[in-house]
């Protein structure tokens, strides 16, 4: 393409196919009658919860005084004991000098609380935040036995890599539960992250020795000509400048990792995944759910990807 | 300083057996200026490369101020924070400024405290002439002055040899002045150096004495005046008729 190309008439190209493929797709839902219920998607975000406050003992309303939107009121009990308790001002149901007896409601409280969606995405965060940590330090130690002049360390690495390489995530995740989660009695996270860290390992110890075999032997020759040990020549001349090379495909690789997670919802762990089915069997809102969780993943993972952009940016200083 | 004792690297690889260095052995004293010569490919490099283990080798001892290198016993970094060496392709870090590539081993290795080395590391960047340039990053440097800050970045070890393997070999003809400039002063100052080299100019004015090698083998070894007036072997001769 010559700089004086026009870049317009292919924006509204890609303008047309996109809207054309929003008309097909809305075309072809109407047909089979499908009841959009979008309203019922906000709930599984937050809710509302109330909560009743109830009296703790036999007594009489001493006082009842308002606090912005709540109320509070002062409760004595008959042995002149007292007690403040606050609800909401709307919500009240005494009045002072109203006797009252135990577990009568005063009024109500709400909260917001997590819907589903929130906790489910909570979930999913940890879950790959804590894998991707494993991964990286599995990653790491098996990248550096790759790269070792030791036989055994080397192809305990590479065989290693190549189970986990040559299986699905899946079947291994299915494996870490019912067989070695069975054995070694382990609860559903551990064996869930466990599976996901190995899987992650195995990707980033093929990153971080080509990343590492990228920088030129002349660094490593330079640190060890001035009396620096192996590790200290790792640590800080060759790891750092490799770690500017991998850090795009180490990302990438963490981010589908966030996306891999969601099969951990077939061995019962809540995750995003997991709270959508669960969502859709009480409201059918099929469609629905599982256009908000796609969305979801997306967001992360391109907040995800334009943090790297910028670490990229940022790290480029010293070339 | 340092005793080589018939040294012999063998690489194999690939079927061929090639001896890269077949049983060399010279000495270099306190203070000498020793420059290796020979064509390339003869096994200068690799020769200069054991006298501080970065090249394992097969058969024979290196020496540095009596200790045996390849004994299991030596602490081979030890060893290597007492002799310099300066690269063909500078080698310095990307990653660090020019006044952290003078630190970083100063604090790791000599464990000298930061404000210390950062002094040591100044002192010696005016010495070779570029003290303006310590915030830089290498990559902003012309070859000239990475090779500078690569000899600046080898003497804040303080160390009591240096090795030079073709300094300026990679570096533009305008710039190989200012690099062999540092050279000789530091060799005026009585520095131990072992250079590898196919400047003849610079082997004839600061040599105290050259090494020829060809094919892995040291043909000989003599005063400049010795080599570049009457050398003995053909081979040597056919080698300075090419290069002078
Ligand atoms: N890492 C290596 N692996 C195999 N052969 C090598 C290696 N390094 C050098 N050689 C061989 O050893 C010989 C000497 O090389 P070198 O010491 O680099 O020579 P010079 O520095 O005199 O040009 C050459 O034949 C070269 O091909
Ligand atoms: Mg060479």
């Amino acid at each position: 393409m010559t700089a004086t190309d026009k870049v317009w008439p292919w924006k509204l190209l890609l303008a047309g196919i996109l809207i054309l493929l929003a008309a097909g797709i809305w075309g072809s839902v109407s047909r089979i009658d499908y009841e959009w219920r979008w309203y019922r998607v906000p709930q599984y975000f937050l809710y509302k919860a109330e909560d009743a406050i109830k009296t703790p003992f036999d007594g009489v309303v001493k006082e009842v005084s308002a606090s912005g939107r709540d109320a509070v009121v002062t409760l004595a009990s008959l042995d002149g004991e007292q007690q403040k308790v606050t609800v909401d001002g709307e919500t009240i149901k005494v009045d002072a000098g109203d006797d009252l007896f135990e577990g009568d409601t005063i009024g109500f409280v709400y909260e917001w609380n997590m819907g589903p969606l929130l906790t489910g995405l909570w979930t999913t965060l940890w879950i790959s935040a804590v894998s991707s940590v494993f991964g990286l330090i599995i990653g790491l130690i098996a990248g550096l036995m790759k790269i070792s002049k030791n036989y055994t360390v080397r192809t305990l690495a590479a065989i290693y890599v190549e189970v986990i390489r040559g299986t699905p995530l899946l079947v291994q995740i299915f494996i870490a539960y019912f067989f070695i989660g069975t054995v070694f009695n382990l609860d559903r996270n551990v064996a869930g992250i466990g599976a996901l860290a190995l899987f992650a390992g195995a990707y980033v110890a093929e990153i971080i020795r080509s990343g590492i075999q990228s920088i030129a032997k002349g660094q490593m020759e330079a640190a060890r000509s001035l009396g620096m040990s192996l590790p200290q020549a790792m640590m800080d001349i060759i790891l750092p400048q490799a770690f500017k090379r991998i850090l795009p495909p180490l990302s990438g690789q963490f981010i589908s990792l966030i996306k891999d997670s969601s099969l951990v919802s077939v061995i019962a762990i809540t995750d995003l995944t997991k709270s959508g089915r669960e969502i859709i069997t009480s409201t059918f809102a099929t469609f629905e759910i599982w256009l908000v969780v796609a969305a979801m993943y997306l967001i992360v993972t391109s907040v995800l990807s334009q943090f790297v952009f910028y670490l990229e940016r940022r790290y480029r200083v010293s070339d | 300083m340092i005793k080589a004792e018939n040294v012999t690297k063998i690489f194999t690889g690939r079927g061929v057996v090639v001896r890269a260095v077949d049983g060399v052995s010279t000495t270099v004293d306190k203070g000498e200026v020793v420059v290796v010569i020979g064509p390339s490919g003869s096994g200068k490099s690799t020769f200069i490369r054991c006298i501080n283990g970065l090249e394992m080798f097969e058969e024979g001892h290196v020496y540095i101020d009596g200790v045996d290198i390849v004994d299991k016993k030596t602490n081979i970094n030890k060893i290597r924070a007492e002799v310099g060496m300066v690269f063909q392709q500078f080698n310095l870090f990307p990653h660090k400024t020019v006044l952290e590539n003078l630190t970083l081993a100063q604090m790791r290795v000599r464990k000298r405290k930061k404000k210390e080395a950062q002094d040591k590391a100044r002192m010696l960047l005016v010495k070779v002439g570029i003290g303006e340039k310590e915030n830089e990053y290498p990559s902003r440097l012309s070859g000239g002055q990475q090779q500078r800050v690569a000899i600046a970045r080898a003497l804040a070890m303080d160390p009591k040899v240096m090795l030079f393997d073709e300094p300026t070999s990679a570096l533009d003809p305008e710039m190989v002045g200012e690099v062999l400039d540092v050279m000789k002063t530091l060799a005026k100052e009585g520095m131990t150096m072992m250079v590898v080299t196919h400047e003849m100019g610079f082997a004839r004015e600061v040599a105290d004495r050259v090494l020829f090698m060809d094919e892995g083998k040291m043909v000989e070894e003599g005063t400049p005046e010795h080599f570049f007036i009457a050398p003995r072997e053909d081979r040597t001769k056919l080698f300075l008729k090419q290069v002078l």
